[in-house]
């Protein structure tokens, strides 16, 4: 869609949709869901100012060029002192409010970028989105950006956890009974080691040419002929500190699933503490990668 | 008005418009898979019910674990369109392990995927006109042809449109939808290129009198017993082509062995039968085909629908001439130079050449794939690649001027290995890697020899360059060991009080029309191999006559015509005794191991499901 009347259009159809379901913001005339925002929805609530867009790449790579009003916050400082009461300063300091919807971006194919807003919606801003394009796609696409440093005052945000999208070791090993865990990371990596009885659903899989992440209808198929549906609870992990199970998170959400919980500390976690692994030996598989 | 450097260079970035979707592919047949997956997973569909299903659509079971497939995508005559590769390189990152493996059938594999997910894969694979369907089972699998066919000086007449009207034609044929096992069609260019000996139906291309035909060779095949075809007549004619075919496949259809398994390819029946008793059946067959073949039926088999030739450009007059291989010398050569010298060939029509793209073992990965798919698009006057039974691809109709861009797009993502047209090339199947048969890891064996030799110069070494290694991970010949100079196939022995993998080597087999089959020389063990093969070269070095390549030398070891201390099979054994020995096992515990793995070894294997 071009043209101003059909981004207005688009954009009122995706409004009524979310409304019905109460998630994602309802301003007056747009809205994104809490999920992944569109390149169309971004550029308009970047002109009428409604929307708070966060680089997470390096300060450097933001300093060369970001997108117009984007502020700095990279994914390397909100792990340095991962603390919820931490995370909400560092959305304070960057004026968010509990009312003004985030959307970040990377360049990264969208998982640094995911990581980031599952940790605002885990602190307890909902409105937290990831924009459906890298940093190198937006600008390849002809939009705006611009190299002026922003930074904006100060806003109050409340600290409300919200423990429905989190997972911790203990959450994860009740989980393997009951609930489905999803291992985010490549096949190869899968087949070599994983946490026993989780199944793997690659982030490799759920990007679309040219998108971090592929329509719903699509995810959901794929989601379908894995047996898994909208109620199935499910803990995504992958292989460091939850970046590819961030996105598969959004991915997982952008499909409709209701309950997706992210185990950040991931298998990194899970094997230094020496907890019981899955391999798989009975095949030289590694050897037909061609790398 | 366009100005003189303008012309020149719009003629540089002309690029062939896209040829049309082949539609081999058909959506429905991916929704219908997954829902026998569901049906399967929530036991309303039997395991034999379910497995012949998933066969019939191209997919394998991987090693030792079911969960998994070996996704086969046909590419019928080997020929392949970038949107194709790129399509690959995109299914290959979501639902396999982000590389894809060309096969010494022209067939590309995707290993890995989940049982899942192979209806994902299909639905992409249509929207580029592949298909997996009847890639495994007891079905007519992919029709292959001489990546030469088209630009072989050698050859009489294009047998490309055949190869794909045949393989329309049989596909989802309800004649062959069952055979008593599988069945192979290889067609050739020339006497010299082709697969036509060991196929059961091989085919030549030949004119007589200014008409159009073929020789046609039934009953050969590799496996754990292998047969060289036999010719059914000296000339058949164009318009007996289908019939020939067609009566061939419901000869053996009617009389094929369905009880034993390892003994139910059409060669055997053949061999059983005796060749003259099943050469008269198959041309009183072919004369009831012709009678009783309904016109509908016929017309299923159209060969102008196949012919693309107005997407090929002609000869360029006064286009630039390449020094070829022959002409020069290539001691002291830049890594450019190196690599025309062994992956570039000239073609028929003047002024364009075919490039050949070194993969080890068949392996692309999904980045290598783009970067081809783009090169192709804009350097082949062609605008598609063929993918070669030596495991590499064959790019064609590029001109001289565009090789060194050609060259450096390759290099920017790893692809410009020289050797492709070398004995460095070795073939390798998939082995451990994924196949439930594999005794061996005979895919990083191949990659291995390659790495050696590539790095030992072989390439250079004129004298080696119409030699081959094949090698197969067991007897079942996917590696099609029988017809490389030096084969190999893997097997497990007791070396001491410990097992080990090891390979059987043969002598002396080629392809072609006159091809022959290897001769078993000895047993050698995995880690044995190079060394082996690095001595041989050494005493051939050594011993040859004035001229005599490699490959003239084991032949003449075989016969026992070889002039220097070395004369006969017995001597090269003798001469080998030494290198084929392993270290003790306490000192060096790695030598018993395969490789790629740092465990002991074990032969594993479970389940053949298209074996041989």
């Amino acid at each position: 869609m071009t043209s101003k009347k059909a981004l207005l259009m688009g954009s009122q159809k995706q409004d009524k949709t979310h409304r019905g379901r109460g998630s994602g913001l309802e301003s007056k005339y747009y809205s994104i869901p809490d999920t992944v925002c569109d390149v169309n929805t971004l550029s308009i609530l970047i002109r009428k100012k409604n929307v708070r867009v966060v680089d997470v790449r390096k300060e450097e790579e933001y300093v060369r060029e970001h997108i117009p009003g984007a502020v700095s916050l990279p994914l390397a400082k909100i792990l340095e002192k991962e603390s919820p009461a931490r995370c909400i300063e560092l959305l304070q300091d960057i004026g968010v409010n509990e009312d003004l919807p985030v959307v970040t971006y990377d360049d990264t194919f969208g998982a640094l970028a995911a990581r980031v807003a599952w940790t605002f919606q885990y602190v307890g801003h909902q409105h937290s989105s990831i924009l459906e394009v890298t940093f190198a796609q937006w600008k390849s696409m002809g939009f705006r950006t611009e190299k002026k440093l922003n930074s904006y005052k100060w806003q109050p945000h409340p600290l409300r956890i919200n423990q429905s999208i989190y997972a911790d070791l203990a959450y994860v090993e009740e989980a393997a009974s009951n609930k489905v865990l999803i291992d985010s990371r490549e096949r190869l990596n899968f087949l070599s080691e994983h946490i026993p009885e989780a199944v793997n659903l690659p982030y490799t899989m759920l990007r679309a040419d040219g998108k971090v992440l592929s329509k719903s209808d699509d995810i959901r198929r794929l989601l379908q002929n894995r047996g898994i549906h909208e109620n199935s609870e499910l803990v995504t992990y992958c292989g460091s500190v939850g970046t590819l199970s961030g996105l598969v998170y959004y991915g997982l959400k952008l499909a409709g699933l209701k309950n997706v919980r992210l185990y950040a500390k991931s298998f990194k976690e899970w094997k230094a503490l020496g907890k019981p692994k899955a391999e798989f030996k009975d095949a030289n598989y590694w050897d037909l990668s061609a790398e | 008005m366009k100005t003189r450097k303008d012309a020149s260079h719009s003629h540089q970035k002309h690029i062939p418009k896209p040829r049309p979707n082949p539609r081999w592919g058909k959506e429905e047949e991916t929704n219908i898979f997954a829902e026998r997956v569901k049906l399967f997973r929530t036991g309303k569909l039997s395991e034999d019910d379910f497995r012949r299903f998933r066969l019939q659509h191209g997919a394998y079971g991987s090693r030792l674990q079911m969960d998994y497939s070996m996704v086969r995508i046909k590419v019928p005559g080997g020929e392949i369109l970038p949107i194709q590769l790129e399509k690959l390189a995109s299914l290959s990152e979501a639902f396999s392990i982000g590389s894809a493996h060309v096969s010494t059938r022209q067939n590309i594999q995707l290993h890995w995927v989940q049982l899942e997910d192979v209806s994902e894969v299909m639905r992409g694979l249509v929207e580029v006109g592949l298909t997996s369907r009847e890639a495994c089972g007891n079905t007519v699998r992919n029709v292959m042809c001489s990546h030469l066919a088209g630009v072989c000086p050698d050859e009489e007449f294009d047998s490309t449109p055949y190869s794909k009207a045949i393989a329309r034609f049989f596909l989802r044929n309800p004649m062959c939808q069952n055979l008593p096992r599988k069945f192979k069609i290889n067609f050739a260019c020339c006497e010299k290129h082709g697969l036509v000996r060991i196929a059961d139906i091989g085919l030549v291309p030949m004119t007589k009198d200014g008409s159009r035909g073929f020789r046609i060779y039934l009953g050969g095949g590799l496996g754990a017993a292998s047969f060289i075809g036999h010719l059914l007549e000296e000339f058949t004619s164009e318009d007996k082509l289908l019939a020939t075919c067609m009566a061939v496949i419901r000869l053996f259809d009617r009389n094929g062995n369905r009880e034993n398994m390892a003994r139910n390819r059409m060669r055997y029946l053949v061999n059983e039968m005796g060749w003259e008793k099943f050469q008269k059946m198959a041309l009183k067959e072919r004369s009831i085909v012709m009678m009783t073949t309904a016109h509908s039926t016929e017309s299923m088999f159209s060969l102008a629908a196949e012919e693309d030739d107005q997407f090929l450009p002609k000869e360029i007059r006064n286009g630039t001439k390449l020094r070829m291989y022959s002409e020069r010398d290539t001691s002291n050569t830049s890594a450019y130079e190196r690599w025309v010298h062994s992956n570039v060939i000239a073609q028929k029509q003047a002024g364009y050449y075919t490039v050949f793209v070194t993969l080890g073992a068949g392996d692309i990965t999904a980045n290598q794939l783009r970067v081809l798919a783009g090169t192709i698009r804009e350097l082949s006057m062609e605008g598609a690649a063929r993918n070669t039974p030596q495991q590499n691809f064959a790019i064609r109709y590029v001109n001289a001027n565009d090789l060194p861009e050609f060259y450096n797009r390759l290099a920017s993502v790893g692809l410009s290995n020289p050797g492709a047209l070398t004995i460095t090339s070795a073939v390798g199947c998939s082995g451990t890697t994924s196949c439930n048969l594999a005794i061996t890891n005979s895919h990083r064996m191949a990659k291995e020899i390659q790495y050696k030799f590539l790095e030992l110069g072989l390439d250079t070494d004129d004298m080696l360059l119409d030699s081959t290694i094949k090698i197969s991970g067991c007897p079942n010949s996917c590696g099609q060991h029988e017809i490389a100079t030096i084969g190999f196939f893997g097997g497990a022995s007791r070396i001491g009080n410990v097992m080990a993998p090891t390979y059987t080597m043969m002598f002396g087999g080629s392809a072609g029309e006159r091809g022959e089959l290897g001769r078993v020389i000895m047993r050698v063990p995995a880690k044995r191999v190079i060394d082996t093969v690095l001595k041989i070269i050494e005493i051939y070095r050594n011993e040859h006559s004035e001229g005599e390549t490699l490959r003239h030398w084991v032949d003449k070891v075989l016969k026992g015509e070889a002039i220097g201390s070395v004369h006969d099979i017995e001597d090269i054994k003798r001469a080998l005794a030494d290198v084929v020995q392993l270290p003790s096992v306490d000192q060096h515990p790695e030598a018993y191991q395969d490789y790629g793995s740092d465990t002991r070894f074990s032969a594993k294997t479970a389940r053949g499901e298209c074996a041989a």
